[in-house]
């Protein structure tokens, strides 16, 4: 494999052929040039805004200031999102952005029925879009992430604890399936919309829905609901529960969810809690394992969202007939 | 047979009531040039498709190379070379670049790939233009280099599905020229889908008329145009300058039936008499052409041309499809 010229003689399974394609096509393209910019423009105006508030947000009795490291992702002035705002925010255009053509671009250039004329099993195309996309996803967040974590040390000169590191790194990995689930979200539109044009509006209209209207929805429905301020206990405590289920069906409410728990340690619980529960507790950081397990239904939660979108995209990709053009 | 190579035994596919391809039975043997003729819409495509195992046939069966392409697709798929209609190439890689993207799905590696590229690239001719953006190519070229993309798996069988679509009459004829002499080269069986008969008609071995889904003859063109016009082998057409005095039967046509029924009633053999706008087709089961001129001309009309019209595959197209549509 060291060798260039071996490596040119090698039989490379199709499988690999196609990826390695995809990969270079995404990574040559200007869309993904214009999205590397804007999302490292912004990952660097957080940064900035962190590591110029850094001094300030560090309270004597913090719990969760001894983990003064993971605040680089988390603070803002107010002037600017921090970091994983900006990646909740952005997440979805970057999977949008890489997938909405996906199948439907394909088709229209006539390359669809040249591909799956050649020995290849009709899904291995699929499959390997989605693994390409995911690989640069993956390696786009892993280097952003790193990128600030790298500046970050040289700037405040603290290296973070292996404690801090791991939670980076879930952090970073969290962001992955996240992205994921719009990236299959997107592919299934494409190979339901013969136009790229439809898809990617489709897409976009999913994403406003769940960031904006969905909210107004649960507000309205809270609204309704809401018990008198003479409720009992019991009845405010459900009252909770439903709203914040109902939150929950959204994939980016189960994210932000998630990385709060992964990137502030102290934070012990995602639902109400009742005095009983905190009587006693000393306020304190989680260990990572605690808050892994915490958000561990956020993470099953997310993982069967991209899953399903996968699949439909997938099933409905195999029974379609192949056409040109 | 030995050499069969192409077996379609009863191949049967049904959309929601309608039968795309019905009951589909055909051999091609192998090293042959077969063009599968018809009109838009008579299932061609979606035949090819079930040869190469992209879509599932409703009942029947298709063998390619002894191998049943709906059970087994992928080594059909790498023995057959498809150049599908319309077909495309990725915009961004040049020429060579998508050929090697090819060559690489069928297991060929890079190194061996490149130059395989490179030599079939020369034979096309667009050994110059291998390194431009295939986005640049004109429509000629992007067929062409097809051709180049079906070749380069070494297959068994090329299938074309409306090759020259798109490429002006010159260029047809180069790019109908070049396929045949590359698979008689390589020994390819070649299958042509087409509703373009001319161009097709030159270069194959054998014919198959399909309308509607249905297989209505095949064979070459000799043996079409004889099961065809069994019943009137000879057409002699006919151009007349009719006398002043017949002016007033004519009605606006520029030859009176009736006077050409009395005229040419001593000749034997006149089985329909057809007039046409600027001529008349006598359909006979002689060559009555000497008869039919001396007709003429004892009847005081002047005799511009008389022809004896051979039949070309379009005839024998056009009659299939009136036939076809006469079925209904």
């Amino acid at each position: 494999m060291n060798n260039p010229v071996r490596k040119n003689d090698m039989v490379i399974h199709p499988f690999r052929v196609i990826v390695q394609k995809e990969i270079s096509d995404h990574v040559s393209s200007w869309r993904f040039i214009i999205l590397i910019l804007i999302i490292a423009l912004t990952c660097f105006g957080s940064m900035y805004t962190a590591l110029t508030n850094i001094s300030t947000v560090v309270k004597a009795n913090d719990p969760d200031g001894a983990y003064l490291f993971l605040k680089l992702y988390t603070i803002s002035d107010g002037t600017l999102p921090s970091f994983f705002v900006f990646v909740s925010f952005l997440g979805p255009l970057l999977g949008i952005s890489l997938g909405f053509d996906t199948v439907n671009s394909e088709q229209n250039k006539g390359t669809l029925s040249r591909i799956l004329s050649q020995p290849v099993h009709r899904d291995y195309l699929i499959n390997a879009k989605f693994v390409a996309s995911l690989t640069v996803i993956s390696v786009l967040l892993f280097a952003l992430g790193f990128l600030v974590m790298g500046l970050g040390i040289i700037i405040i000169g603290i290296p973070p604890t292996p404690e801090e590191f791991w939670r980076m790194v879930f952090f970073i990995l969290l962001s992955i399936l996240y992205v994921a689930f719009w990236l299959n979200l997107a592919i299934f539109f494409s190979v339901r919309f013969r136009q790229p044009a439809t898809s990617a509006l489709s897409c976009i209209a999913v994403w406003l829905f769940f960031t904006v209207f969905y909210n107004i929805i649960v507000n309205l429905i809270a609204k309704a609901i809401e018990p008198s301020a003479m409720a009992s206990t019991n009845q405010v405590f459900r009252y909770q529960e439903i709203i914040l289920t109902l939150m929950r069906i959204l994939p980016s409410e189960l994210y932000s969810d998630a990385t709060t728990v992964l990137l502030m340690p102290s934070v012990r619980s995602l639902g109400p809690l009742t005095m009983e529960q905190v009587v006693g507790a000393i306020p304190g950081p989680l260990p990572l394992g605690q808050s892994l397990l915490l958000v561990w239904s956020q993470i099953t939660g997310l993982i069967a969202a991209t899953v399903l979108c996968f699949v439909l995209s997938y099933v409905s990709f195999m029974r379609r007939e192949i056409r040109s053009r | 047979m030995a050499d069969t190579i192409i077996e379609l035994a009863d191949l049967t596919k049904i959309y929601g009531t309608h039968a795309a391809v019905d009951h589909l039975s055909l051999t091609i043997r192998k090293g042959e040039v077969f063009a599968l003729l018809g009109p838009n819409g008579a299932g061609k495509t979606t035949t090819i498709l079930m040869m190469l195992g992209l879509t599932d046939p409703t009942s029947g069966s298709v063998r390619v190379c002894g191998i049943d392409s709906t059970s087994n697709p992928i080594e059909v798929k790498r023995r057959v070379g498809y150049l599908p209609e319309n077909v495309g190439f990725y915009d961004d890689l040049s020429g060579l670049q998508n050929l090697v993207f090819t060559a690489r799905l069928n297991g060929i590696t890079a190194n061996e790939a490149t130059q395989k590229a490179e030599q079939l690239l020369a034979k096309i001719g667009l050994s110059d233009a291998s390194g431009k953006k295939a986005g640049k190519y004109s429509r000629g070229m992007l067929q062409r280099l097809g051709l180049a993309d079906v070749l380069i798996k070494n297959p068994e069988v090329i299938i074309l599905d409306e090759p020259t679509l798109g490429i002006d009459p010159k260029g047809v004829r180069e790019f109908l020229e070049l396929i045949v002499e590359l698979s008689r080269e390589q020994g390819l069986t070649v299958l042509f889908c087409s509703h373009h008969l001319h161009q097709v008609q030159q270069v194959c071995d054998r014919v198959g008329i399909f309308v509607e889904g249905r297989l209505l003859a095949e064979g070459n063109i000799q043996t079409l145009s004889e099961r065809l016009f069994s019943g009137s082998p000879y057409v002699i057409e006919a151009c007349i300058t009719h006398t002043i005095s017949e002016e007033k039967d004519l009605q606006g046509k520029k030859y009176s039936a009736g006077w050409l029924n009395k005229i040419l009633k001593p000749v034997e053999g006149i089985i329909a008499i057809d007039i046409k706008e600027d001529s008349i087709l006598i359909q006979c089961s002689r060559d009555a052409a000497s008869d039919i001129a001396r007709a003429i001309v004892e009847s005081g009309a002047g005799l511009n041309y008389l022809s004896k019209k051979e039949y070309g595959l379009d005839d024998i197209y056009y009659r299939y499809f009136e036939g076809g549509e006469n079925h209904e």
